[in-house]
């Protein structure tokens, strides 16, 4: 799992650091973030002292009402050794006993201008994205008018070669042969290229080529979420392919279900155009017309009705 | 029932796993029918693929572990292990 440390806040978001400089390297392993105003009234029974604290307006008019002992105590309390980082809303004011205490036990202070509901939202989702389940897959990721294709196979199957096609029909390679797959959401799969291969393609008999310096900034995307899964292999003539499409396949990668063709290849067929089809069918399915379940449905009209007419 | 064969092993090439002998690793593991893979920081990836190979930027000392399944899994492994550990 990846580790946020405070810093990484800092770099990515345009927060002023007031205090605690030597705590920046502290790590946050929760998404949560704490709004410690009952701990301000000095219950700290269950103060999740390992998640970053968010003062925001009502937090701090408490704070700045209480006797200044109070305040160094409460403080105090606040910046345990394992406390990220304290962050304070609407480019309020720090007050000087949070200066202190934070400064004395490194808890980094950040200052954020933004209003306390816009830094929660951002800051989760920040974090969420951050924390989300990952994996690697092998396989190549495009984006054929709009919609996230993995093509899976065998290695030498031939799935290079399909996105490069699917490149040359204007489509977007998001990433060749390695794919990194996060769960951003329950039911959300988003893959990006692990950084090093990010644009490249590898052709057998051309070797790696830069599908952004050849086709150009549009041809690339740097992350897609995955619609459905194209599975390549060797057409196997003991086994039963689909011919109607009304049977639908899945493929769960972590813990999502995630739509699965599988076309079997022979030479002579051409795997970008039946994958673009693929694709565009898919679309066609979210916009509520299946042309495979119409056909059928229609086939079974006409049987019906015949049969009828010959009770008759 | 899962039956393979793994083994970890660290990088005893010199350059570490750089474009070239990363290409020969890919041929070396194209030769045999078995699945392979490599796994390096709870990253899996295939071994026959060069680019999922080089996207891991295998330097020389680090510990990656080498997964073999299939018919010829043994000598699959035997040889991979063979081809990184050597100086």
């Amino acid at each position: 799992m990846a580790i946020v440390r405070t810093q990484d806040l800092l770099d990515h978001f345009n927060f002023k650091l007031v205090a605690g400089k030597d705590g920046l390297h502290r790590g946050i392993i929760e998404s949560d973030i704490s709004r410690p105003g009952i701990e301000m009234t000095g219950y700290f029974k269950f103060y999740p002292k390992e998640r970053l604290q968010l003062i925001g307006k009502t937090e701090m008019a408490y704070f700045l009402d209480l006797p200044i002992e109070q305040q160094m105590e409460r403080a105090h309390q606040l910046c345990t050794d394992v406390t990220p980082g304290i962050i304070i809303s609407r480019g309020m004011e720090v007050p000087e006993p949070i200066i202190t205490a934070a400064n004395r036990s490194g808890v980094p202070v950040l200052q954020s201008k933004r209003k306390t509901t816009r830094v929660i939202s951002r800051l989760t989702n920040y974090l969420e994205t951050k924390f989300a389940p990952s994996t690697a897959i092998h396989g190549v990721l495009v984006d054929i008018y709009g919609v996230g294709v993995l093509i899976t196979g065998q290695s030498g199957i031939g799935k290079s070669e399909t996105a490069l096609e699917l490149v040359k029909r204007g489509h977007q390679l998001v990433a060749d042969d390695s794919v990194e797959i996060r769960q951003a959401d329950y039911d959300t799969l988003i893959g990006n290229p692990p950084p090093l291969i990010e644009y490249l393609l590898e052709i057998r008999g051309l070797g790696i080529i830069n599908v952004m310096t050849l086709f150009g900034a549009g041809s690339v995307r740097k992350f897609k979420k995955i619609s459905f899964i194209a599975n390549l292999e060797q057409w196997d003539e003991t086994k039963q392919y689909d011919r109607l499409g009304i049977e639908h396949q899945k493929m769960k990668i972590m813990d999502v279900h995630l739509p699965l063709v599988t076309i079997p290849v022979r030479p002579g067929r051409n795997l970008a155009v039946i994958i673009e089809v693929a694709a565009m069918n898919y679309r066609l399915k979210q916009m509520g017309l299946n042309a495979a379940k119409e056909f059928t449905d229609r086939l079974a009209n006409v049987i019906e009705e015949k049969g009828r007419e010959n009770m008759e | 029932m899962i039956s393979l064969v793994e083994k970890e092993v660290k990088i005893e090439l010199e350059t570490g796993l750089q474009a070239r002998p990363a290409a020969q690793f890919v041929q070396e593991a194209n030769r045999y029918s078995s699945h392979l893979f490599l796994e390096k920081d709870g990253k899996k990836i295939n071994a026959k693929s060069i680019m999922g190979l080089m996207s891991l930027a295998i330097t020389h000392g680090e510990t990656v572990k080498l997964i073999a399944d299939g018919p010829d899994e043994e000598t699959a492994l035997n040889d991979l292990v063979q081809f990184v550990t050597n100086k």
